[in-house]
């Protein structure tokens, strides 16, 4: 078995033309891990992973791999296997063949390569399907064949570029525990790329979230999830409420703001932003919405929020509630299914309350458009 | 009625329909199949004046067959060695001419066909606008290239390399770069469809995956691109075998093409009968050669039409 090794990107820059696609990212990415790029449409993932397999050259910086500066390495030379967002398996070669190329470059007899890769498809549970074509599979047959074959050539990097997309839910879902477990069974570093940050917090270890060709955040996804470090992160990365307003005062890591229209809130400056808010600046504090609760009409202070209820559904889980927010955006409210009787409050005003710590506080800055 | 044939009309409505099939059969069965199978009828007859056509002589003979192997009976040899070697030089120089088209139009294919951007659209308006001068001119042409005094050997003379002018066509090669230059369209244009249809990320994986570029080639985008290679191949060999124009301009004096010896029976001799076993010959082996080959490299016939 070959171990991960760690990718590390240095001040790294792609431009096209005029273009920049990838601006100035530093990533450290320790070898074994589980490393996704999450960002939404054409801000610069798949460049990023061209220049860590090779078929891009930074226009500046370093891509290091295990420590080894990668500059001039072409990608049929560097110890990354990289999965194409559409597989790219090699049509008119049976699937044990797509699965041993790597091994027939070096040469390998065939009943070595054949034998290589009946193991590996045991490995992805494709026993005895060695001989079909790739268009004999579905498409998460295919999915697995193609990993197969990546793992095959031994890399020490996987590199898998939105591999899930064309799958549908049901698979997208099978498959996302399923490369979990491949992951950690080969024990070498992954790193994939995604814009569906669901994918993104169930299988990474480390996430980095990515917007117009920068990286906004590096961390685990709770740190992510729980204390992003920009309004983009904070809003692309799982549903989130933001309320905009006024820097009042500020006490330690706690903010009171004087929000446009649900008056004064308190809250927690998130980590990265600490020492950067000060009285009258323009700040954003984010609440998702399982961390409001229902609380006495007409209540007051700085935790609590009033507005109008504008719709309502009910989601099986949840009850979601739908009041008028901050800049035609709805403020949404979901509150946990635990049995309880629910009456409908359309068109009445309902005040909710939340825990200060759950409201995350940042200068205010762009946001996740969806 | 068979079912196709329902289907076809009902699709494009009776009439039309009708009319369309009606084209169609003219065109395959009144201008291909039956003259085709008056020359066959013709190569099995003996050379006779009009006057005695259908009488008495008129029988079916393999004279005109048997002339292209043993030639003139009583003549001075046991075999006619001067029309065989014609026609075995023929085909083996037709074969040349296509696995030499074949190098020099693969790359230029695969690159017109993998690479991305408006220059293309130049390269191939560059190649196809040649063809609208005349076979006959061109090969004018590539003797003013090749001639005694023409441009190659001004050049190689006046640089040093040559000390006297190379006979460019006494030794065939004027021959074989007209006939290459002839059909490089026909051979380019097929192997470029197929290539262009071919996802440039499995090009890239095979790279990834550590392959060197002629294995790229090898295992990867000539075995998607067969059928267009099978189909230029084909046509290039066939036509190739039953080119005139350029034999006639550009070769040496001394080779013969066999379609040379064919024009001659039909026009110089007036030996209809002669001219047409020479022509079904070819064309037979022609056809027999070309499946050979199909078969060899397992290439399917329904390939060839993509
Ligand atoms: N070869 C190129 N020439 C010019 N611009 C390019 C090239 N490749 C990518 N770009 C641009 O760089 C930006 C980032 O592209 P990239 O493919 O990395 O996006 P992505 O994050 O992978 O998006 P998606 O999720 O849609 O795949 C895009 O705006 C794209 O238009
Ligand atoms: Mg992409």
């Amino acid at each position: 078995m070959v171990a991960g090794v760690g990718v590390d990107l240095e001040n790294l820059w792609i431009r096209f033309g005029d273009f920049v696609a990838v601006r100035d990212a530093n990533v450290n990415i320790k070898g074994g891990d589980f490393f996704s790029f999450l960002g939404p449409s054409g801000c610069g993932k798949t460049t990023i992973l061209r220049a860590v397999s090779g078929f891009l050259e930074p226009s500046e910086g370093n891509v290091l791999i295990g420590g080894k500066n990668m500059k001039g390495v072409g990608p049929n030379k560097r110890p990354t296997a990289l999965i194409f967002q559409n597989l790219a398996l090699f049509p008119l070669m049976k699937v044990w063949e797509n699965i041993a190329f790597s091994m027939e470059i070096k040469g390998a007899s065939a009943a070595e390569r054949r034998k290589r890769a009946d193991e590996l498809l045991e490995m992805i549970a494709l026993e005895g399907q060695g001989d079909k074509l790739p268009s004999e599979l579905s498409g998460g047959q295919r999915q697995r064949v193609a990993i197969a074959r990546a793992l095959c050539a031994e890399p020490h990097v996987l590199l898998l570029d939105e591999p899930l997309s064309a799958l549908d839910l049901k698979l997208r879902q099978h498959m996302r525990t399923e490369l979990r477990e491949i992951q950690q069974r080969v024990g070498i570093t992954f790193i994939y790329i995604t814009h569906d940050q669901g994918e993104a917090l169930t299988m990474s270890d480390n996430i980095a979230v990515m917007r117009a060709g920068v990286i906004d955040q590096i961390g685990e996804g709770k740190t992510i999830y729980n204390d992003p470090a920009t309004p983009f992160a904070a809003s692309f990365v799982g549903e989130n409420n933001v309320f905009r307003g006024k820097v009042k005062r500020v006490s330690g890591d706690r903010v009171l703001v004087q929000s446009n229209r649900s008056g004064e809130l308190l809250a927690r400056i998130s980590t990265a932003n600490l020492g950067r808010l000060k009285e009258g600046d323009n700040a954003m504090i984010f609440i998702r919405p399982e961390a409001f609760e229902l609380a006495k009409t007409g209540t007051e202070g700085d935790h609590y929020v009033s507005a109008r209820v504008i719709n309502e559904e009910f989601e099986g889980n949840v009850f979601n509630i739908f009041m008028e927010g901050d800049g035609g955006k709805e403020i949404k409210v979901s509150l946990p299914n635990l049995g309880q009787s629910f009456d409908s409050h359309k068109g009445q005003t309902m005040t909710l309350k939340y825990d200060v710590k759950n409201a995350v506080a940042m200068p205010a800055g762009v946001l996740a458009t969806e | 009625m068979p079912r196709i044939l329902k289907d076809f009309l009902s699709r494009n409505g009776t009439g039309p329909g009708l009319v369309m099939l009606g084209l169609v059969l003219f065109w395959t069965v009144g201008l291909i199949i039956l003259p085709q199978l008056s020359m066959l009828d013709f190569s099995f007859r003996p050379n006779l004046p009009p006057p005695e056509m259908g009488g008495p002589k008129d029988v079916y003979t393999l004279e005109n067959y048997k002339y292209l192997i043993y030639g003139p009976e009583g003549g001075s040899q046991a075999y006619n060695t001067v029309d065989l070697m014609v026609f075995f030089r023929t085909l083996v120089a037709a074969a040349c001419v296509t696995v030499f088209n074949l190098i020099i139009c693969y790359p230029i294919a695969y690159y017109l066909g993998q690479t991305k951007g408006n220059h293309i659209r130049v390269f191939a308006l560059m190649l196809i606008i040649p063809y609208w001068i005349n076979e006959i001119l061109r090969a004018f042409a590539l003797r003013i290239i090749f001639g005694e005094t023409g441009v190659l050997n001004t050049i190689f003379t006046g640089i040093g390399l040559f000390d006297t002018p190379f006979d460019f066509i006494r030794n065939d090669y004027a021959l074989y770069a007209g006939l290459g230059y002839a059909y490089i369209l026909l051979m380019i244009f097929p192997i470029y469809n197929v290539i262009e249809s071919l996802d440039h990320n499995q090009i890239e994986a095979a790279r990834d995956l550590g392959a060197p570029w002629w294995r790229i080639h090898w295992r990867v985008v000539i075995p998607y691109a067969k059928p267009g290679i099978s189909s230029g191949c084909t046509m290039v060999f066939m036509l190739s075998a039953g080119a005139l124009a350029a034999p006639q301009i550009l070769g040496g004096p001394s080779s013969l093409w066999f379609t040379q010896l064919i024009y001659q029976q039909f026009n110089d001799s007036s030996d209809w009968p002669q001219g047409a076993a020479y022509a079904v010959v070819l064309l037979v082996t022609c056809v027999l050669l070309v499946l050979a080959v199909m078969r060899l490299f397992k290439v399917n016939m329904g390939d060839i039409g993509k």
